[in-house]
């Protein structure tokens, strides 16, 4: 039995039975590393004593009957924005190259408290800003089905390590597709989630009213696992909902906005959040669902074999009695445009933090008669202009651009403002609909180098999934079969606010149907 | 929407970032584009929309105003001061060392 080709749900249940222990599973992760990841490189730092020093001690709490739960035990690997204390996080960035966090993101400490085993960081687009992991100022992640292709991105070493079953699970981060886009290149499950849903706190921010923490895993069952352990509620970020069950219809109504004030985060605080269990709903009947088709996510632009695979699922669904109906989501066409605005305005302000003064690299050598022709200004300059990568500073320029005096109104203004009406048409559709389906991307995984010099180009491969975030709605990925040329499609399904729950139920059943998400790419 | 060099070497310099020649050519020549399909906006009628910054609906977000750390009694402040310090490239006497802003 190969272990690391396991499943979360399969691999704790070995574990439960002592068929095999987590120093077992963490080695033959370790392993497939070692044979493996030169060929993919979604490795950037592996952490193997760690890694095996976690196992044992998981070993030991099973052994004295005091096992943590699901996770406990299981190898996973985190996307390099995640800080964990003492451990470097890069952001694959140069600017960050040998940067050892102080303290750690609260999604790694709920994952750590639940005994699960961090094998290392893996690859993603400088500051998660890219669409292929060519942004990487540590070189491309290479697409385990087909390596002259990318394996998408900003989540590329994620989607990559999992399907290459380096690890059992990871995480990534998705602002506009980051999750789904290459989930979808690389055959795994993707979820991003409701914004607000998991703690954002200690990991780097690209565009903070859109970035959104999510799992990527082999499974559906394994994506609802790995949720139950990092949604809820952290007072250390700002924007985490508080969330209870009782307000899980509806905490976006007016009538509820007005108590979202101190005795809500009070009551969030003290019950630790009634969130539901995301496997409770996985196995329901999808049969009374009724689903939308967005007409301008079917448009032109797929590629034929993308949507040979959509049309195919769409015809599997309706099969097991899904109800499904063409509908309409008329300001997706604005979609890039105010998402690219709004997007690279924040992260223009995120990244004014990289300033060659506290943290990260910097023009300040460590000599002090070097030094002596240096001013301030010239070290931001300096620093800034030497640590950052090519699409880092597009997107400080752009962003900079649109929120400079004169231009504000006509971008940022005006992207915002559009922003309402595309969150106001998806509110209206989720009255009618339980959940949307689309594709993920207009095309498979594209070759290393096609599109980086075109940034335009890149953006707008982002089509199909870059709407969601603005309204702050999940989605999932899900394997949905292959082009004639061995590619895996995805496909997305949408649900609104909260609705993870319906999500997941109808991406289980879909996936059981063909079982896409079991075959594995030879390598 | 032609970004002229001079305005690109205005923006960088706004964002405080040094550009290569050959970088600000470039980035002139790329956000020209990005910003042309931009423009599309323009024709949404948005009068009476209010604008979108946050999808929560939560605001005045604040902790609850009491003391989480007793500064003086508290032997973990010296190692946190450590721990934030050990990333700046230049430190003295327990604080970030900066090059002067004003000139003497």
């Amino acid at each position: 039995m190969e272990l690391n080709k396991l499943t979360i749900k399969e691999a704790s249940e070995g574990l439960k039975k002592g068929e095999f222990t987590s120093v077992d599973l963490t080695k033959a992760c370790l392993e497939r590393i070692k044979e493996v990841d030169k060929k993919i490189n979604a490795f950037l730092l592996v952490d193997g004593e760690g890694a095996l020093k976690a196992a044992a001690e998981s070993d030991k709490r099973r052994k004295e009957k005091k096992s943590l739960g699901q996770l406990d035990g299981i190898p996973y690997a985190l996307k390099d924005v995640f800080c964990v204390e003492g451990m470097k996080t890069t952001a694959a960035s140069k600017i960050l190259e040998d940067f050892i966090p102080p303290y750690s993101a609260t999604v790694y400490e709920k994952l750590r408290d639940a005994g699960a085993v961090l094998l290392g960081k893996v690859n993603t687009d400088e500051f998660t800003m890219g669409s292929s992991t060519e942004n990487s100022a540590f070189g491309v992640t290479k697409n385990p089905w087909d390596l002259t292709r990318v394996s998408g991105g900003s989540s590329g070493g994620s989607a990559a390590a999992v399907a290459a079953d380096e690890c059992l699970f990871a995480l990534g981060t998705d602002t506009g597709g980051s999750i789904r886009q290459p989930a979808s290149f690389c055959s795994t499950v993707g979820l991003k989630v409701t914004y607000g849903l998991v703690s954002r706190y200690g990991v780097m921010s690209y565009a903070s009213s859109f970035d959104t923490i999510g799992p990527l895993a082999k499974s559906t069952e394994d994506i609802a696992i790995i949720l139950n352990t990092i949604a809820g509620y952290d007072e250390k970020d700002g924007t985490s909902v508080p969330y209870s069950s009782r307000e899980s219809r509806g905490w976006r109504d007016e009538s509820r906005s007005k108590e979202l004030g101190s005795s809500r985060l009070a009551r969030a605080r003290s019950n630790n959040n009634l969130l539901p269990d995301y496997t409770k709903s996985l196995n329901k009947d999808i049969k009374e669902m009724k689903i939308g088709l967005p007409k301008e996510f079917f448009g032109k632009g797929i590629e034929s074999e993308v949507r040979r695979v959509i049309e195919k699922a769409i015809e599997d669904l309706k099969k097991m009695g899904v109800k499904i109906e063409e509908t309409s989501l008329p300001s997706t066409k604005y979609a890039i445009a105010i998402y690219y605005i709004i997007a690279k305005s924040e992260a223009s302000s995120n990244l004014s933090r990289y300033d060659g003064i506290k943290y990260g690299m910097s023009a300040i050598s460590k000599q002090p008669s070097a030094n002596s022709k240096l001013d301030l200004r010239s070290v931001y300059t300096k620093t800034r202009g030497d640590g950052f990568g090519p699409e880092a500073k597009r997107s400080i320029m752009l962003g900079t651009y649109t929120l400079s005096a004169g231009y504000y109104d006509a971008y940022y203004k005006k992207a915002s403002q559009v922003r309402t009406l595309i969150k106001e048409e998806y509110e209206e559709l989720f009255k009618k609909f339980d959940l949307l389906i689309s594709p993920v991307s207009p095309t498979p995984s594209f070759k290393i180098g096609e599109k980086i010099d075109d940034p335009l180009t890149m953006y707008l491969s982002d089509v199909l999934t870059v709407p969601i975030n603005p309204a702050g709605i999940p989605a999932v990925s899900v394997p949905a079969g292959f082009t004639k040329d061995g590619l895996p499609v995805g496909l997305q399904i949408m649900g609104p606010m909260l609705g993870e729950p319906k999500i997941l139920q109808l991406a289980r059943s879909y996936e059981e149907i063909n079982k896409w998400y079991k075959r594995k790419p030879n390598l | 929407m032609a970004l002229s060099k001079k305005e690109t070497k205005k923006i960088a310099d706004l964002a405080r970032l040094k550009l290569k020649e050959e970088e600000l050519a470039k980035f002139a020549d790329q956000l020209s584009g990005v910003l042309d399909n931009f423009k599309m906006l323009s024709e949404v009628n948005t009068k009476n929309t209010k604008p979108t910054s946050q999808v929560t609906g939560l605001n005045n977000i604040c902790r609850e105003d009491k003391k989480i750390l007793d500064w003086k009694a508290n032997k973990d402040i010296k190692k946190n001061r450590e721990k934030l310090l050990m990333n700046a490239p230049k430190q003295e006497d327990g604080f970030i060392k900066v090059p002067g802003v004003f000139e003497e």
